[in-house]
């Protein structure tokens, strides 16, 4: 079948039907010299682009400095190429933050056991209960190898930082927000006026405000709260934060979720006389969570960069060890957008993987249904 | 009496309740008994105290030496302020690039998709600090500072450029566009309603222009029309005169609004296709012009889809607003953690920061709200 057969998103009616023709020539007619206004629009974009891509690829690539240089060598070219030399000298710091130097394996494999436990769960063949033990497991080896005990040299988290920090924040808060969402959006939709009403207040006031202020309580008011002489570390406090967040949110998904499963289901299962936990965990749940799961990876992905707030109250996760390693260095402290550049290439790996990831799950998992 | 459901019921959600006040009845008491062991006063009383801190950025009058109260204030006006600014322009840039990902032209979609892919997987904080960076360490220093057309200062001190000089004229202006807005608004409404009643058209488009944009100049031409413009001058270490954009609200702005709008893009784009094809087929048959093909026919219903999803990208512009406090911009979370940390008063200081937040998304919200159920499809 012939290119020309692609049809544009959206056909604007009146315009000249396109003359159908095979090969890159009728493709370009079809796709970038359809009418004269679109002629001009790909003409004057590929002018811009003619302009400033061959500039950006050679103060990206060619004129760059690469590998592991001293300072003078990307002082030499300032202005003309990168000096991607910065990741080079402050990588370890980058990654691993402050954590003891000689012990840097330790995080080095927490993110390999950490990003095991996402590539695991983003299998369907693991979607099983089996899945619960797997998490388990890989939550003691990460705090075992973090924290160390057992035969290795015992790190406090105040040590902790880097790419693991901003990994065990996400990666736990969705796991330990999950339950608490589930609950929230049971409670959301009960029947019960007391119960859901605390569920309706307690997801209503977390969304209406931003993460920071949660944060800022966290670290402030943490110390109020307990009783006295009993002090959380900083890093557990703002997990505690970022699961109390994410639960309102995580909750909002699981709710259009159990909206969508039909009444049907719900009369069906109190029809067979079953009690309100087994009717949820046995007949809604599973349907509901389902269609909640694209969703939820959504959230995922927002939390992911929402970590990087946890800079604000002064905790080294992979931003703030970024914006730390070259600040603290007057040398390199002016290739700083190099840095930056860096850092946001790896948070948008892992984000653009998993919003990829949850569009295909989301045809994929609409395609189950419609069997 | 428990194999009663109803007497079941109530019995949980005492218990849940009774647990709910148990636990705060406990953080409470041990927070008094903190505050008691640390010497903390509570209270709101610390908000008539002096400040003394300055804020460098502020569109309300604020001095050191005014009370905690009034430079709370000014956080909050500075955060609405940029939120406002900051909505304005990502719907512009969304809705552009929200169009340009539906062109049957290949380049500028891909350019469009490519932009939201690259915006959305981000994280803002990281945006933030590179246009930040870029501003204060990037820019020339202010006696180098790159003019443009003689009317622009770009520096490390930020955007400085030439800005009328204050006369009441301007203000009698733009108290003038403000009734304008609102009478041709006023207008529209009468308008629709002969048309319901009588079927005649009454010329909206023009009668609207001429209310928005006559109004002011004429109360501008009344009140002694002002053309003295401020041109910056470099006066010892900086530029005098003109108005300035500082390098952080410039960094914030543009860091929200580039972030929001890759958002917003999605947003209208679903929004357009869910507008079914045959609709604008019907209103060629029916020999409406194209421009009222879209204001009659495909906007209306693309804004239904469209209005509940732009809420929530406008609430999120707003609370992420608050990352002003890792770039220094004087927003309502910089002010009051200057406020906590001068006052000690931590629990006062987060329950304003909180109460605040949450009457500017309910506002949203309660507005979104309402004008949704304006586009709202009347069901028969």
């Amino acid at each position: 079948m012939a290119n020309g057969s692609m049809t544009p998103p959206v056909a604007t009616l009146g315009a000249p039907r396109a003359p159908r023709a095979g090969g890159p020539l009728g493709w370009a007619r079809t796709h970038l010299f359809s009418t004269p206004g679109d002629t001009v629009i790909t003409l004057l974009t590929l002018a811009i682009l003619l302009y400033i891509v061959p500039k950006a690829l050679d103060w990206l690539l060619f004129s760059a400095v690469w590998g592991r240089q001293p300072v003078a060598a990307c002082d030499a070219v300032r202005g003309e190429g990168a000096c991607w030399a910065v990741v080079w000298e402050k990588f370890r710091f980058m990654m691993f933050g402050v954590y003891p130097f000689d012990q840097q394996w330790r995080p080095a494999l927490a993110i390999v056991v950490l990003c095991g436990l996402l590539v695991v769960s983003a299998f369907k063949a693991f979607w099983r209960p089996l899945l619960a033990a797997i998490w388990i497991a890989g939550v003691a080896v990460t705090f075992w190898l973090m924290g160390g005990g057992l035969g290795l040299a015992p790190v406090r988290t105040e040590q902790w930082g880097g790419l693991p920090v901003t990994l065990i924040l996400a990666i736990f808060g969705i796991g330990f927000a999950f339950p608490l969402g589930i609950l929230l959006a049971l409670g959301r939709r009960s029947s019960l006026p007391i119960i859901r009403s605390l569920s309706v207040v307690y997801i209503e006031v977390v969304r209406g405000v931003p993460l920071i202020t949660v944060l800022f309580m966290a670290s402030v008011m943490f110390a109020l709260l307990l009783p006295e002489g009993m002090r959380i570390e900083q890093l557990l406090r703002a997990q505690v934060a970022i699961i109390l967040f994410v639960a309102a949110y995580l909750a909002e998904a699981v709710r259009g979720g159990l909206q969508a499963v039909p009444k049907g289901q719900y009369e069906a299962a109190e029809a067979l006389g079953l009690p309100y936990w087994k009717m949820m965990g046995l007949i809604i749940l599973p349907q509901a969570l389902k269609i909640s799961i694209p969703p939820i990876v959504n959230s995922f992905i927002s939390l992911f960069k929402d970590t990087s707030l946890v800079v604000i109250i002064g905790l080294y996760d992979f931003a703030y060890a970024v914006k730390k390693s070259v600040e603290t260095d007057f040398s390199w402290k002016k290739y700083f957008i190099e840095a930056f550049l860096f850092s946001i290439l790896v948070y948008w790996i892992f984000c653009y993987a998993m919003s990829k990831y949850s569009q295909w799950l989301e045809k994929d998992l609409a395609r189950g249904t419609h069997r | 009496m428990f194999r009663s459901e109803r007497a079941r019921n109530i019995l949980y959600q005492v218990l849940l309740l009774a647990a709910v006040v148990g636990v705060g009845w406990y953080l409470v008491g041990n927070t008094l008994h903190n505050l008691e062991t640390r010497n903390i006063q509570s209270g709101f009383g610390f908000l008539g105290r002096e400040a003394g801190f300055e804020i460098a950025e502020r569109h309300v009058a604020y001095d050191p030496s005014d009370s905690y109260a009034r430079a709370l204030w000014v956080g909050i006006v500075n955060t609405l302020f940029v939120a406002a600014a900051g909505i304005a322009i990502a719907t512009v840039i969304g809705t552009l690039i929200g169009i340009a990902r539906l062109s049957t032209n290949w380049l500028l979609a891909t350019l469009a998709s490519a932009y939201v892919e690259v915006m959305r997987n981000v994280p803002l904080l990281l945006q933030l600090f590179v246009w930040y960076g870029v501003f204060t360490e990037l820019l020339p220093s202010v006696r180098e500072a790159i003019e443009v057309g003689g009317w622009l200062f770009i520096s490390q001190r930020g955007f400085r450029f030439a800005w009328p000089a204050p006369h009441v004229g301007w203000t009698v202006a733009a108290w003038a566009l403000v009734a304008g807005a609102v009478l041709a608004g006023v207008w529209r409404a009468y308008a629709r309603r002969v048309q319901m009643a009588t079927g005649r058209q009454l010329p909206v488009g023009t009668v609207s222009a001429a209310l928005v944009l006559g109004l002011p100049v004429l109360g501008w031409l009344v009140s002694g029309a002002p053309t003295a413009i401020e041109i910056p001058v470099l006066e010892g270490f900086d530029f005098q005169g003109g108005h300035v954009l500082s390098p952080e609200f410039t960094a914030l702005l543009l860091g929200l609004s580039t972030y929001t709008a890759a958002f917003i893009a999605e947003v209208v784009r679903a929004g357009i296709l869910a507008v079914d094809k045959g609709q604008t087929e019907a209103g060629m048959a029916l020999g409406l012009t194209p421009g009222q093909r879209l204001r009659l026919v495909t906007l209306p219903q693309a804004l239904r889809v469209i209005i509940p999803p732009m809420t929530s990208q406008y609430l999120n512009l707003t609370k992420n607003s608050s990352l002003a406090v890792a770039i220094g911009y004087p927003d309502l979370v910089s002010v009051t953690n200057t406020t906590m940390n001068q006052t000690g008063q931590a629990i006062e200081a987060i329950a304003i920061l909180m109460a605040v937040y949450l009457s500017i998304s309910l506002a949203i919200s309660l507005f979104m709200n309402w004008y949704n159920d304006r586009v709202r499809l009347v069901e028969r």
